[in-house]
């Protein structure tokens, strides 16, 4: 069997690699992918934990959160799409409306 | 397939395509070729949760977010991806930008020194695999799902309704 | 019978809800508010006559040990617990009689008086209130209750002092009067806290009960803060400054608040805590003295004043003094029935000041008065037997309470011969100017305007029918009270004799002597026979003295006037001090009110300016700089928001590590 560290270790990595992306890049939709990318190396700690502790409650949630991120795709993307009518390429370090 | 030498093998193959994937998604200039190494690595780590035994959220994994979430992202970026000239920056960078990226490295630091140092913490429950395997882990998934989960199904339908209304409001055109 | 004495302060009170909180609103009529008025104490003064009668129909022994009538808890907090409860014995029935049935008369004659005023049914809402707020003090059964009572006159007595307040003299008077007093409750309050805290309860009958327990230097000092209160409230030296401009409010008011009822709660309050002062000979000794210290202080300063309610004023503060000096000396029963007589007549020369002012449009210098006699005889002469009574001339009812307080004075066992001669110089001093006032007002020549001569006239049946009838309690009133040498039975003495005599104290010895010395004719072996020709002497002496002021009063003002004009040029800077009334207002002014005017300035511009403010402005500032400065953390990018995540993500794994 392989160890479940190795499993936690990618999870690791993937999302730290996701962290770094969001904090980086400017385009609003790059942003997002991110964060999915984020969504997604949770999942696997969760399905991992899932199998080495014999228990079910993991794969609920990693079900459950994958619902919650098409739900959120679908908004946060018309978002997007009414962003684009403003601002013509949607780039996050030109907007601040909510500045002090 | 059983065979410890296999599951290694796949294993550190999907591994290490999943992470080349993600450097990428975050290193591209162009939205598309992101949005195109995103949908490998959902893809490996499908693999990943099949060498796991959840061939439930496998199938789940590649339908809804190498499906369903990527295709959106794909029309998004199809309406509202401007064609910039090549000198526009990727990244600007700024002492902020700095310190975050300082500590994205402490998060991994920590998780690493996490999950080293610690055992896997929560009760054992019970679930073997042995099982699973008898009754047929969708068969599993769907039943908790209809009995100790029902509520958090419930409203996970509801979420998904709250989100189609939002996003058809959200993007109708002004009249 | 007995039970019902708790409806003798409802009516006042209803009387006041009703006039006061619709009176206004409704705009009802005069009638309907003098009416609601005037049954209120109606009522009451019936209630009081049965509570009487119920009171009468027991034996002299239960008449003191009848069980308050309590009405509900009030506080029961910690250790204290105190009722509203009202107390039925001979001295508080007394009391009840004689507030309820000389307020009743005051009453019907504000209705003629004040009927013109704009203020009317505020009027009378105020003097309900303040006939309740006496009846509780009188009636109450437990400390707290009474100093309710207490205060609530007070504060009455300000509102109908400032009635007129759009004035300033008025509205000034009121401010001084609350202020004296208040110098005074304090006093009293400290006696209150004292008394609580060495016998842990405030009712009457659980205090006098225990009272044996403490030690002399504690019940000196209770009495002594106590008796402060007294000085306050009953216009003793040194806070009876605030008196005379009392007179600055309406009439009536003058004739209740400031003759018959408040300035007599603190005989009152002495003769209730009888038990208190006769363990404590120094405070007696104190009161005592400054009662009749006052009598003849406040006496000569009416010798030469020309304001008609200012001597009557200065007569009240007289008279109080000779209250106290009965209740200093340990004749509680005397200082009680003088406060009774003095109720009926000072209360009618009163109002015979205020039908003086009706007929002449408001003046008051008796300077300019004169020859009234024939225009308002009724008037004339009420007003002439309460100065009769007044003056102590036999036969009127000041004659027999007046004399046995100077009696008492030289004879008991605390009293002393030097008080007894103050007191005797004061009653011809008393003589003197009461007539010289009446003589000034009423006889002799009219000295002032053509005019308001011509539109002088008598009052009108509302205003002379009550003066009547406290004229006839004037002459008569004195008879519950003569005195064994002279044949009499003393009733109110007897009446009383159960409260102030059977209680246990140090004082026991010190009342029940004074009973042979009354009834000096009857006592058998107690060297009765010789005191009996003494105490004649001393009444003959008395009456001497009370002819003697009245001659000369005659004599200066009507025999010859130009007598008195010649004395103050003779005396020049004597008469100035007693015409300025010792300049004690200036002196007070200068010693306590200007340098409390001081440290408030100082107060004010040292310290709630330069410090409170100050800091509570720099608290101010900090907020801003910190809100200022933490704003900045907003910049509007998201990718600054998810920077702060990731911070806390960091921080919070530290902590699971």
């Amino acid at each position: 069997m392989i160890p479940p560290a190795l499993y936690l270790a990618l999870s690791a990595v993937i999302f730290t690699i996701g962290v770094i992306g969001v904090l980086l890049r400017r385009d609003a939709i790059v942003i997002f992918m991110c964060i999915e990318m984020m969504l997604s190396a949770v999942g696997i700690t969760l399905i991992a934990a899932s199998r080495y502790l014999h228990s079910m409650d993991g794969v609920i949630f990693v079900f459950l959160a994958m619902t919650v991120a098409a739900a959120e795709a679908a908004v946060g993307l018309a978002i997007f799409v009414l962003l684009h009518r403003i601002y013509k390429g949607v780039k996050v370090d030109e907007i601040n409306l909510m500045k002090w | 397939m059983e065979g410890s030498l296999f599951q290694w093998i796949v294993f550190f193959a999907m591994a290490f395509l999943a992470i080349f994937c993600a450097l990428m998604v975050v290193t591209r200039r162009n939205p598309i070729h992101s949005a195109v190494f995103l949908i490998v690595n959902f893809f490996a780590i499908a693999v990943i949760y099949l060498l796991l035994g959840s061939q439930f959220i496998a199938i789940a994994q590649v339908m809804v977010y190498a499906g369903a979430i990527m295709m959106l992202v794909v029309f998004t970026i199809m309406l509202i991806s401007v064609e910039e000239a090549r000198r526009v920056p990727m990244v600007r960078l700024s002492a902020g930008k700095v310190f975050g990226v300082i500590l994205a490295v402490l998060l991994f630091v920590e998780l690493l020194y996490g999950l080293m140092v610690k055992a896997l913490p929560g009760k054992v429950g019970p679930f073997t695999p042995e099982r699973l395997q008898a009754v047929g882990p969708v068969r599993t998934v769907g039943g908790l799902l209809m009995s100790k989960y029902l509520l958090a199904f419930e409203l996970a339908s509801v979420v998904l309704l709250i989100g189609i209304i939002g996003a058809v409001i959200l993007a109708k055109k002004e009249r | 019978m007995t039970d019902y004495v708790w409806l003798i302060p409802l009516f006042p009170a209803l009387g006041f809800l009703i006039n006061g909180l619709i009176g206004r609103w409704w705009r009802l009529n005069k009638t309907f508010v003098s009416w609601v008025a005037c049954s209120a104490l109606g009522l009451s003064f019936l209630f009081s006559i049965l509570v009487f009668i119920g009171l009468l129909r027991l034996p002299p022994e239960s008449r003191v040990a009848i069980p308050d009538k309590v009405l509900f808890d009030w506080i029961v907090s910690g250790g204290l617990k105190t009722v509203i409860g009202y107390k039925v014995d001979p001295l508080s029935i007394v009391m009840a009689l004689v507030v309820t049935g000389v307020s009743f008369f005051i009453h019907v004659y504000s209705v003629g008086y004040m009927h013109e005023d704009s203020g009317f049914t505020r009027y009378f809402s105020y003097l309900n209130l303040f006939v309740f707020m006496m009846l509780n003090l009188v009636l109450a059964n437990n400390f707290l209750l009474m100093f309710v009572g207490w205060e609530g006159v007070g504060l009455c007595s300000y509102l109908l002092i400032g009635f007129w307040f759009e004035r300033d003299a008025p509205a000034n008077a009121g401010k001084k009067a609350f202020v004296v007093n208040r110098i005074g409750d304090f006093g009293f309050l400290l006696g209150m806290f004292l008394i609580f805290s060495k016998l842990g309860t405030l009712t009457f009958d659980g205090v006098f009960s225990k009272a044996h327990l403490l030690d002399p230097v504690t019940v000196t000092l209770i009495t002594l803060l106590l008796f402060t209160g007294a000085t306050g409230k009953s216009a003793q030296l040194p806070l009876y400054v605030w008196l005379p401009d009392a007179m600055e409010g309406p009439t009536p008011v003058s004739s209740l608040i400031h003759a018959a009822t408040m300035v007599t709660a603190g005989v009152y309050m002495v003769a209730r805590c009888h038990v208190l002062y006769e363990m404590a000979p120094l405070s007696m000794a104190v009161v005592a003295t400054v009662g009749a210290l006052t009598a003849m202080y406040a006496a000569s300063m009416a010798l030469v004043q020309v304001d008609f309610k200012r001597i009557l004023a200065y007569s009240t503060i007289s008279q109080l003094g000779y209250m106290f000096l009965a209740v200093g000396v340990g004749a509680f029963s005397a200082g009680i029935f003088h406060l009774t007589t003095h109720a009926f007549f000072k209360g009618l020369l009163f109002l015979g000041a205020g039908s003086v002012m009706h007929a002449l449009a408001g003046e008051l210098d008796i300077r300019k008065m004169g020859a009234l006699r024939k225009k308002m005889p009724v008037t004339f002469w009420t007003f002439l037997l309460a100065t009769l009574a007044i003056a102590g001339v036999p036969g009127f009812s000041g004659f027999f309470s007046k004399d046995e307080i100077l009696w008492n004075a030289f004879s008991s066992p605390q009293g002393h011969f030097l008080l007894w001669l103050i007191g005797f110089i004061t009653a011809g001093m008393t003589a003197f100017y009461m007539f010289r006032l009446c003589f000034m007002a009423f006889c002799g020549d009219y000295r002032g305007d053509k005019e308001v001569w011509h539109h002088a006239h008598e009052s009108p049946p509302v205003m002379t029918v009550p003066m009547v009838v406290l004229a006839v309690l004037s002459v008569i009133g004195g008879y519950v009270g003569v005195p064994a040498i002279l044949g009499g039975a003393n009733h109110f003495h007897h009446f009383l004799a159960p409260v102030f005599g059977v209680h246990e104290g140090g004082g026991h010895e010190a009342a029940l002597r004074l009973l042979p010395l009354a009834w000096a004719g009857e006592a058998a072996g107690e060297g009765g026979h010789g005191s009996a020709t003494l105490e004649l002497f001393m009444m003959v002496l008395s009456v001497v003295m009370a002819f003697a002021g009245i001659y000369l009063a005659y004599a200066f003002y009507l025999k010859r006037p130009d007598l008195p004009k010649a004395l103050a040029q003779g005396y020049p800077r004597a008469y100035r001090v007693l015409f300025n009334k010792y300049y004690v207002d200036e002196i007070y002014q200068f010693l306590f009110v200007d340098s409390c005017k001081r440290l408030g300035t100082i107060l004010w511009r040292q310290f709630d300016e330069a410090v409170v403010d100050r800091t509570v402005n720099l608290v101010a500032t900090v907020m801003r700089v910190l809100g200022g400065g933490l704003r900045l953390l907003q910049t509007g990018f998201v990718q600054d928001y998810a920077l702060g995540i990731i911070l806390g993500a960091v921080i919070v794994m530290l902590f699971l590590l």
